[in-house]
């Protein structure tokens, strides 16, 4: 619900600053780590905007592999199954680098 | 048309967030952001440290809930100060919540400040308010498939205790399925196992925290 409410009000002060007034569609980076479920934020995300300029509007959410580099080896892996373990050398210095995004990429809007 | 953005949808929040982190370390305060599931202990974990510690540490408590004052109303009976947070609704506290605290306490008579987040195992992990760390309080009876289930908030946490230990002989769950997962998802985890029933274990966690503390303290 927050994070529907925060969302909206980026909308409104993007579409404010271009001076556009129908939104379409967003576009929306999620990261699988992120606590964000897809459905609920687009139940809260319709609900919120019923009866305003932002109502029908498509929520586009890409989703976003939970990757990390190992700071020992250096190399770049996806983690899988929630094991924050380098795969090459199986050290757990490891640094996530993408996987937690709560990203909005892009309004489409008129 | 297109407008490209590339924005934090949390920004605002975040922001709040720095903002109290500045406002607690010029305070000279370590604050802890205390999170688990309802009914896991949070409160009870509270009292006991409470008790432990408050001869040594100027401790205060904000406590988070959707409704009601019965957790702050129980801290308080500590003789300690203990404000009480109502979301109204909402299922995690977030930094303007917690600034909105701040006229409620001498900041200069604390050396540390825990907060009970509303009881949640999603979202109070993704919503920061300036704390130093994140704890969490898992209880044995919730299961041990929660780390998996949950992997955020034991990603996020630098401190995991594991509860109500005294029941484990009448519980389906094995700790070290708990431990094992847990350090699958976060390797730099520390781990201690406790029951707020029993006492059993509470020592070595009021240790660890106090050390925590004086090492945060410039001027212990």
């Amino acid at each position: 619900m927050s994070i529907a409410e925060s969302l909206i009000l980026i909308i409104k002060e993007e579409m404010a600053k271009h001076d556009v007034h129908v939104l379409k569609s967003v576009k929306l980076e999620i990261g699988k780590l992120s606590a964000v479920v897809p459905a609920s934020l687009l139940f809260c995300f319709s609900i919120m905007t019923k009866g305003t300029n932002l109502e029908g509007a498509e929520l586009i959410m890409e989703m976003i592999p939970l990757k990390a580099t190992c700071t020992v080896c250096g190399e770049t892996f996806e983690i899988i199954d929630h094991t924050f373990i380098c795969p090459h050398c199986e050290s757990r210095d490891i640094e996530t680098i993408a996987g937690q995004e709560l990203t909005i990429v892009e309004i489409h809007a008129s | 048309m297109k407008i490209p953005i590339v924005r934090n949808i949390l920004e605002a929040n975040d922001r709040i967030a720095q903002e109290n982190r500045k406002f607690f370390d010029k305070n000279d305060i370590t604050v802890l952001n205390l999170m688990s599931s309802p009914g896991a202990g949070k409160t009870s974990l509270l009292e006991r440290t409470i008790d432990a510690l408050k001869k040594d540490i100027r401790i205060g408590v904000i406590e988070g809930d959707i409704q009601s004052s019965h957790d702050a109303e129980r801290i308080a009976r500590k003789g300690i100060p203990a404000v009480q947070i109502n979301t109204g609704g909402a299922c995690h506290l977030d930094g303007n919540m917690i600034r909105e605290t701040f006229s409620e306490f001498r900041f200069d008579e604390l050396d540390l400040l825990i907060v009970e987040n509303v009881g949640n195992l999603v979202c109070p992990a993704e919503f920061k308010m300036g704390e130093d760390f994140k704890i969490m309080i898992l209880s044995i009876t919730e299961g041990d498939d929660k780390p998996t289930k949950y992997p955020l908030m034991f990603r996020e946490s630098r401190v995991l205790l594991v509860n109500k230990i005294d029941l484990l002989p009448y519980v389906d769950c094995s700790i070290e399925k708990i431990k094992k997962d847990a350090l699958h998802i976060n390797p730099h985890l520390i781990i201690f196992e406790i029951s707020c029933k029993t006492g059993e274990g509470i020592q070595t966690w009021t240790d660890w925290l106090k050390g925590e503390v004086k090492l945060n303290k410039n001027t212990w």
